[in-house]
């Protein structure tokens, strides 16, 4: 059965692709217990892979999906997962708590959406006048940020492929 | 992030956790910040490394010093990196 789901179309950007350096930032970074700012630089030098996971503001609809599809397949497990979204350092306490989010996940707070526009994936939201958020995105970086994995959404809504992620770690 | 022996264990706009700061700032003292929750019952992270959840607390790696309670914290700064300092750690 057809079902009448208007997806839109998003234009192609340039984003970072594999077998670029991710440019680095520098935002706080929410565990269950508190925030301090810290860098993607130094987060991957602590770890053999990062994955880094844009996703929308904290209370959507795909930010519970995407969050509980992650925490289900255990990625932490393997590499260090980090999120990014719009959303202050008091949602982001709420998310993981809400979502059970445990072991190694933490996520980055970046409300003026300046990590998005360093990677050239921010998106006006429509019927949301000044707010603007991420497009959904993943990236796997090695140790020195290299990106070993590139998925940034070309529709709206749209999902990372988990199991093509999952694939790299 | 930097090379900062300090942690300060801080809530959002805290006056007794900006009275620290002024005094870390004063004495050009790097430090990172640590935010905690505003729920008391949720600061577990405090309560195991000072025994109480009250912030501000501090930890300070040079001297191995872990203390809450911001005049408490106030005058082991001014003793320790202040003019009148007599126990180092200033490099």
């Amino acid at each position: 059965m057809e079902l009448d789901f208007e997806v839109v179309d998003l234009d192609p950007v340039d984003h970072p692709e594999e077998g670029d350096t991710a440019p680095d930032f520098t935002r706080p970074l929410v565990n269950d217990e508190f925030w301090a700012d810290e860098s993607l630089s130094s987060l991957c030098a602590d770890s053999e892979q990062v994955v880094l996971v844009f996703h929308p503001m904290d209370g959507a609809f795909p930010a519970t999906y995407i969050w509980n599809e992650i925490r289900d397949r255990a990625w932490h497990e393997q590499a260090t997962v980090v999120g990014v979204s719009i959303s202050t350092p008091y949602e982001h306490k709420q998310l993981l708590e809400e979502r059970e989010i445990e072991g190694n996940h933490r996520l980055f707070s970046d409300p003026a959406n300046g990590v998005a526009q360093q990677y050239n994936i921010d998106m006006d939201l429509d019927g949301m006048a000044g707010i603007e958020e991420p497009r959904p995105s993943v990236f796997v970086l090695d140790s020195d940020r290299t990106v070993e994995y590139a998925w940034v959404a070309e529709e709206w809504p749209d999902f990372p492929d988990y199991d093509a992620v999952e694939a790299q770690l | 992030m930097s090379e900062s022996d300090i942690t300060l264990y801080r809530l959002q706009a805290c006056p007794f956790c900006e009275r620290v700061v002024r005094k870390l700032d004063e004495y050009d003292l790097d430090y990172h910040s640590r935010f905690v929750e505003p729920m008391h019952s949720d600061r577990d992270v405090v309560k195991r490394l000072s025994g109480k959840r009250t912030v501000p607390a501090i930890v300070d790696e040079n001297t191995g010093v872990t203390m809450s309670e911001s005049a408490n914290i106030v005058a082991y700064l001014e003793r320790t990196y202040g003019d009148e300092g007599t126990a180092g750690g200033v490099a």
